[in-house]
């Protein structure tokens, strides 16, 4: 190969320095902030030692966005926000104004083009969320879809600050939970396990690291039809699909194999209690495209039970560990099954060793 | 000729309702006339019809990569090709943002021009790990899109076995809670290891995440195989005449129930005259009562850094958050990032030599026992790193005085 006929190699920056990027009040300020205060849902005042202050208004976007979208946004970046803005890691959009003044009118312009502002304080702010059909290779459902029909119906939980505390909500399209832990987790729960094309398991598969990629060791190699292929012990397998990605011919998905299960309780931040893992609550609802309603009736029967009966600052999972899960299953009309009693490693951390019992 | 719409009569019922709808930017790039960019999205939006039909996936894997990288495009090849030609290739790279997400519009207006000449449009800000989503290019494409992309100063992000992507939250940019330059912590890691992320080699992913203070925006504890989080060692700053107007405007009752009963080591009391009474030996740097009055309190002077180590998602043995691996790190002088970035580095080889095929740096940390990791890293034990010690009798204690011993030099070492 001539030198003509070479690739470009490429330039390795590795993670782009910030500064040209970054707002100039936030750069001159740079860790230099001294307080914060909310004017109102949405706008976040901070205030720095040097006394400079800056005003940024948090608009939910749909994360993934045409190239019309991002253009919208930096129209009204060069408006108002001196042509600067940054993302949250739940993918709403942060614009910063030098002024009070510039609020209003951008909170506007945000609204006439159809982005709603807030997101911040004790509001539930922009659903985390994962791939799904329009992307993944192992989706169960499409995240995007369930946001969009869920984020619609808690507007209103967006634009104000109504909550006991912040609710961080999240999707994840399987089991294996890319979208994280949540105060309210939808997450895909497979109720079937794999069907295994034998004609393409061999030529396809490295079958010992598909057997090694069982969590319960439910996958051994068998000859099925004279071919070299691989069996799953069906009463062991529970329907994860961790052997669908190194092994297509494992199909886990099909129309009849994907519920919505939720989990509450899962919190991020250390803040008064320690950092906790989102728990079952309900399964089995059905993967109800495109507006997945079953879910939205659960999760704000959750969520509405939680504004009503929570006091100030107390996380959802912090509002149940008070009143206690009887009374959270009471409250919110849920089942509280067998399967909802840990079974994997550790579990007996999660069983109550007391006399400590809600009645 | 503009490639004629596919039905999509259920796409088009996330259409209505309040919040940004994706489908309708899917539609505007599928209607912008006859370009390369609409006819794949109008087939796109055919396959993602029919799978929210038959409620499944129809991509697979393959192998895409960039010449002198071997990571960072995650290649998807239709299933159902031939009712969608002009979508069979759909491939995302993950291109990594300005450390902190900042953008000026002038670099967001030239990835949206260099997406439309390349790729579909469509972009997704941010994906889980922290990374830019360029979705939608045909193979020939990602070479010539992520020369555009590198020459603008952007590069590959990571995928497969290989450092990820990093976050780090808003932090010194903007936010008084910030307890170490997250910018600075951010780009000399990563970029000091980029060689792991572009030329995948380890056993699996490894991902750090940076948080300003133990609020831990970018959910650091449960997602990062390392994560860096602000704290501090001495008393945290009050302001007891802001303590006295926060008392003042939300009442005795209110103070009490959102503040003094709500401190998890009870290390809070209010005087007679309205100040905080703070027992700072007790305080264990949760952040409640500053994030309740970020006027009157803050975080101390003595800043520095948490590591904790092995958060991770489900497969394969569960979800697991990190546990702590060191304390208390100083991060200030320049000597104080390079032992940091020699710890990083020592964590790295150690994954690449000791972990199993597909086994994150937490699995191995379970498998192997937290002391034989703290022992080949060289790394002292610190009762900070367990919530209680063992209960198990089920031990070897026959070199107790060797290893107490070791504990009373370390301990007369760091007070000195």
């Amino acid at each position: 190969m001539n030198n003509a006929e070479m690739p470009r190699r490429p330039d390795e920056h590795g993670v782009p320095d910030p500064f040209p990027y970054m707002h100039p009040t936030l750069k001159a300020n740079y860790g230099n902030w001294a307080w914060h205060d909310r004017p109102r849902p949405g706008v976040l005042h901070h205030m720095s030692h040097s006394g400079e202050e800056i005003w940024t208004v948090r608009a939910g976007t749909q994360r993934q966005m045409d190239v019309g979208t991002i253009r919208k946004l930096c129209e009204l970046a060069d408006k108002f926000a001196d042509g600067f803005m940054r993302f949250t890691t739940r993918s709403n959009a942060e614009f910063m104004c030098t002024s009070a003044d510039k609020t209003g009118p951008l909170i506007e312009g945000l609204n006439d083009a159809g982005f709603p502002v807030g997101g911040t304080g004790n509001s539930v702010s922009m659903i985390s969320h994962t791939q799904g059909w329009l992307h993944c290779d192992i989706p169960g459902t499409d995240a995007s879809g369930v946001v969009k029909s869920l984020m619609d119906e808690l507007h209103h939980e967006f634009t104000h600050e109504e909550m006991p505390n912040r609710v961080r909500m999240t999707t994840s399209c399987c089991q294996i939970n890319c979208g994280g832990q949540g105060d309210i987790a939808i997450n895909v729960q497979y109720v079937k396990p794999p069907r295994i094309n034998h004609d393409l398991v061999a030529n396809v598969c490295e079958r010992p690291a598909v057997v090694a990629r069982c969590p319960v060791a439910a996958i051994r190699p068998a000859m099925v039809n004279g071919k070299p292929s691989l069996e799953v012990d069906e009463k062991k397998c529970i329907c994860c699909g961790a052997c669908y990605p190194p092994c297509p011919p494992m199909q886990i998905n099909g129309p009849d194999s994907t519920r919505l299960a939720i989990w509450v309780g899962g919190k991020h931040s250390n803040a008064r209690s320690k950092p906790t893992f989102h728990k079952l609550v309900a399964a089995n609802l059905p993967n109800n495209a495109p507006r997945w309603p079953e879910v939205a009736d659960i999760v704000k029967r959750i969520l509405y039970a939680y504004k009503e009966d929570g006091q100030a600052w107390e996380r959802l999972g912090e509002w149940i560990e008070r009143i206690g899960w009887s009374r959270f299953f009471e409250m919110t009309d849920l089942a509280f099954t067998k399967h909802q009693i840990d079974d994997w490693r550790g579990a007996r951390k999660s069983l109550n060793a007391s006399a400590h019992l809600h009645f | 000729m503009t490639k004629k719409a596919h039905d999509t009569p259920l796409l088009d019922e996330l259409k209505s309702g309040p919040w940004p709808s994706f489908v309708e930017g899917l539609e505007r790039l599928a209607n912008d006339g006859d370009t390369p960019h609409a006819r794949m999205m109008t087939d796109l939006l055919g396959q993602l019809e029919h799978s929210y039909e038959e409620r499944r996936g129809f991509w697979k894997g393959g192998t895409v990569s960039v010449f002198g990288y071997g990571g960072g495009v995650i290649p998807r090849f239709s299933e159902v090709a031939e009712d969608y030609p002009e979508s069979s290739e759909f491939h995302t790279l993950r291109i990594i943002p300005p450390a902190g997400l900042h953008y000026s519009t002038k670099l967001l207006r030239d990835m949206c021009d260099i997406w439309e000449e390349h790729g579909s449009g469509l972009i997704a800000l941010h994906g889980q790990s922290g990374d830019i989503m360029f979705q939608g290019c045909t193979s020939d494409n990602v070479q010539p899109a992520f020369d555009a992309l590198n020459k603008i100063g952007l590069d590959m992000g990571g995928a497969g076995p290989a450092l990820r992507t990093s976050m780090n939250c808003v932090g010194h940019a903007r936010c008084e809670q910030s307890c170490y330059d997250e910018v600075r912590t951010h780009r000399m890691i990563i970029n000091g290891l980029l060689d792991e992320m572009h030329r995948p080699a380890l056993p699996y992913k490894f991902k750090f995440k940076f948080s300003g203070c133990p609020n831990d925006c970018v959910n650091a504890i449960h997602r990062a195989d390392m994560a860096v989080i602000g704290t501090w060692r001495d008393d945290m700053q009050v302001d007891q005449e802001k303590v006295k107007e926060h008392v003042a405007k939300a009442g005795r009752k209110q103070m009490i129930d959102t503040v003094i009963a709500m401190c998890p080591t009870r290390a809070l009391s209010l005087n007679d005259d309205d100040t905080l009474d703070i027992d700072n030996k007790s305080c264990v740097r949760c952040m409640h009562c500053i994030n309740v009055m970020p006027k009157a309190l803050s975080p101390g002077k003595d800043r520095g850094v948490t590591i904790l180590m092995g958060g991770k998602r489900s497969l394969k043995i569960g979800d697991q958050m990190g546990t702590v691996i060191h304390p208390f790190l100083k991060l200030e002088t320049d000597e104080d990032y390079e032992k940091l970035f020699e710890f990083t580095e020592e964590c790295i080889d150690f994954f690449a030599e000791n972990a199993l095929e597909h086994e994150r740096i937490g699995e191995t940390i379970d498998r192997i026992g937290l002391a034989n990791f703290l022992d080949a890293l060289d790394v002292p034990v610190d009762p900070n790193m367990v919530n209680h010690p063992r209960t198990s009798s089920y031990v070897r204690t026959d070199d107790w005085d060797v290893e107490a011993a070791k504990w009373f030099e370390h301990k007369q070492a760091t007070t000195k």
